[in-house]
């Protein structure tokens, strides 16, 4: 596929919007039951601001993606059979119930915080399953269809909301930025796992169709001769992000490094000096390989439909 | 229950590509809006388009086959490309299985087209919506048009007559005696869409002649020879050998 980037910002930035407000939420429900010290007040209303912020600059970056989007309301309607319809309606449910969350902090309505935050959690892992079965309930692009699509967008979009997490208590100077520090690296970890395991996955892929029953005939060497334009068309436009091999190796180490190594190196030097700078590093770093990671995962998909177009003429 | 498709024979095509030319000829004129084209006349162009023939060399040379093949929208029976839509302006109509786009209310998000493996949507670069084959739904029902006429505008342009065009569940039809006698098939079983646009393969035409066919092994009006006669009181099979 062509990556198109206002899907790329979309699915990073509100994966790590939902990934702050989790970590918020579990912070919240730790300290209720005093397993972990207090922040100050300011804490969580501070950072539901911001995870709202990346929401809607994701839900922004989306409309960009529409060649109509003054229609984009429409998009409510098959919420029974499209995936995408369902992420329409769950986006800005969950965006209200961060909001709402964030604005019962700031009045200090510690009594509706938790219902509030509660509710939060179960449309936010929602999204995460609207957004992930976009892709992967597409059975015939095959890189994608695998629950590895959901456990990564869940995994990486939670770290990368963590190390905000961790970065917002570091510059707050919260006694528990160590805490959320060490739970950013360790989904960072395992993210890097699952996500190592989807890229082991599709290194091995058989493809399912072929040019032999792309068109119908049973012969072992069918070589196409004409696609039917000299000119390019949409089907050679968006099915195919158009660059080397080479590229593609490169982005996958970038991301690799920058999603995964980088930020835990980062967070690690930043809790061993108690310094601020580090972690918000950290997700700079982080949030930058996580689209460079949502790039690979477009490109790396491979459209059944390339196999009518393999040659000009 | 109908399901409308086209039946494409691939022995018959000659790549001509009248077909894609009287496809946008007819959709470009149409009610729903022309179908927009870029740089057509100068380098690089590029456009909307319903149907395409594209060409394929089969075998190795000197024992090659050149197949011509014609790719529109299959209208498939199970069509992965309407369930996606998230404002259900893809839908396959029930009356009779033509998958169409509601232009007023797509939105232009491509999802569709991610979600066809045939690569048959097209967007659309100026109207920002999502076109595809629409089997001429604006030609077919048309009573001003003589009987005859009737018909995508594909297949009357045609000139090998490779394009048929009919009702698959009516087993009576041109389309289903054809898929049923010669063979037909449709693309990407393995998806399990079912597509309604069926393929006629290549075949050769050859004629076999037995050994034994070459001498005329039945012999009514005795014109090689005399066969021994039986006897009079012998069992006979008809008259020609009996007395």
């Amino acid at each position: 596929m062509n990556p198109a980037f206002s899907v790329i910002f979309l699915t990073t930035l509100i994966g790590a919007g939902q990934g702050l407000f989790l970590a918020l939420y579990v912070i919240e429900v730790r300290v209720a039951t005093g397993l972990l010290a207090a922040p100050s007040a300011g804490y969580y209303w501070v950072g539901s601001a911001i995870a709202l912020l990346l929401l809607a600059a994701g839900l922004l970056a989306s409309f960009f993606h529409l060649g109509h989007p003054e229609r984009a309301w429409r998009a409510a309607a098959k919420w029974r059979t499209s995936w995408l319809s369902r992420e329409v309606l769950v986006l800005p449910a969950f965006m209200a119930a961060v909001a709402a969350y964030g604005w019962a902090h700031w009045q200090g309505m510690a009594s509706a915080t938790l219902v509030l935050g509660g509710a939060g959690v179960v449309l936010c892992l929602g999204l995460f399953l609207c957004t992930a079965m976009i892709y992967a309930c597409i059975r015939f692009l095959q890189e994608w269809a695998t629950p590895l699509t959901f456990v990564n967008f869940t995994l990486l979009g939670s770290a990368s909301g963590v190390t905000l997490a961790a970065a917002l208590a570091g510059y707050r100077g919260e006694a528990m930025v160590d805490v959320v520090g060490a739970w950013a690296i360790a989904l960072t970890v395992a993210g890097l796992i699952t996500r190592a395991a989807a890229l082991w996955r599709n290194a091995r892929l058989k493809p399912v169709s072929s040019l032999q029953t792309a068109i119908g005939i049973k012969h072992p060497r069918i070589v196409q001769k004409a696609q039917g334009f000299t000119g390019g068309s949409f089907n050679t436009r968006e099915f195919f992000h158009g660059r080397g091999p080479g590229t593609l190796r490169n982005v996958k180490w970038v991301f690799l490094i920058s999603a995964f190594v980088a930020p835990v190196a980062l967070i690690a030097a930043g809790l061993a000096a108690q310094a601020p700078l580090p972690l918000v590093t950290a997700f700079a770093v982080q949030i930058f390989g996580l689209m460079a990671e949502r790039w690979f995962f477009f490109a790396q998909a491979n459209h059944p439909q390339n196999l009518y177009y393999q040659a000009v003429s | 229950m109908t399901q409308l498709a086209l039946v494409i024979d691939l022995n018959v095509c000659v790549g001509c590509h009248a077909c894609v030319t009287s496809c946008k000829e007819w959709n470009t004129s149409g009610a729903a809006g022309f179908m927009s084209d870029d740089n057509p006349y100068d380098r690089d162009p590029t456009g909307t388009f319903f149907n395409r023939v594209q060409t394929f060399e089969v075998g190795e040379y000197p024992d090659t086959q050149t197949v011509h093949f014609p790719k529109s929208c299959l209208h498939c029976e199970d069509p992965p490309c309407v369930p996606v839509c998230p404002t259900g302006a893809s839908y396959k109509r029930p009356e009779d299985g033509i998958v169409l786009v509601d232009y007023d209310k797509c939105i232009g998000c491509k999802y569709c087209s991610w979600a066809c493996p045939y690569g048959v949507r097209e967007i659309d670069e100026h109207q920002k919506v999502m076109k595809k084959c629409t089997l001429c739904v604006d030609r077919i029902y048309d009573a001003k048009l003589p009987e005859a006429e009737r018909k995508p505008a594909c297949v009357l342009a045609c000139p090998t007559n490779a394009r048929l065009y009919g009702d698959i569940h009516d087993s009576e039809s041109v389309v289903s005696k054809a898929i049923r006698e010669n063979a037909g098939y449709a693309l990407m079983p393995e998806w399990g869409t079912q597509p309604a646009n069926h393929y006629l393969p290549r075949r050769k035409t050859e004629m076999r002649i037995h050994e034994d066919e070459l001498d005329r092994a039945a012999n009514p009006l005795k014109i090689d020879g005399r066969l021994p006669k039986p006897g009079v009181k012998d069992p006979s099979l008809d008259d020609v050998t009996s007395w």
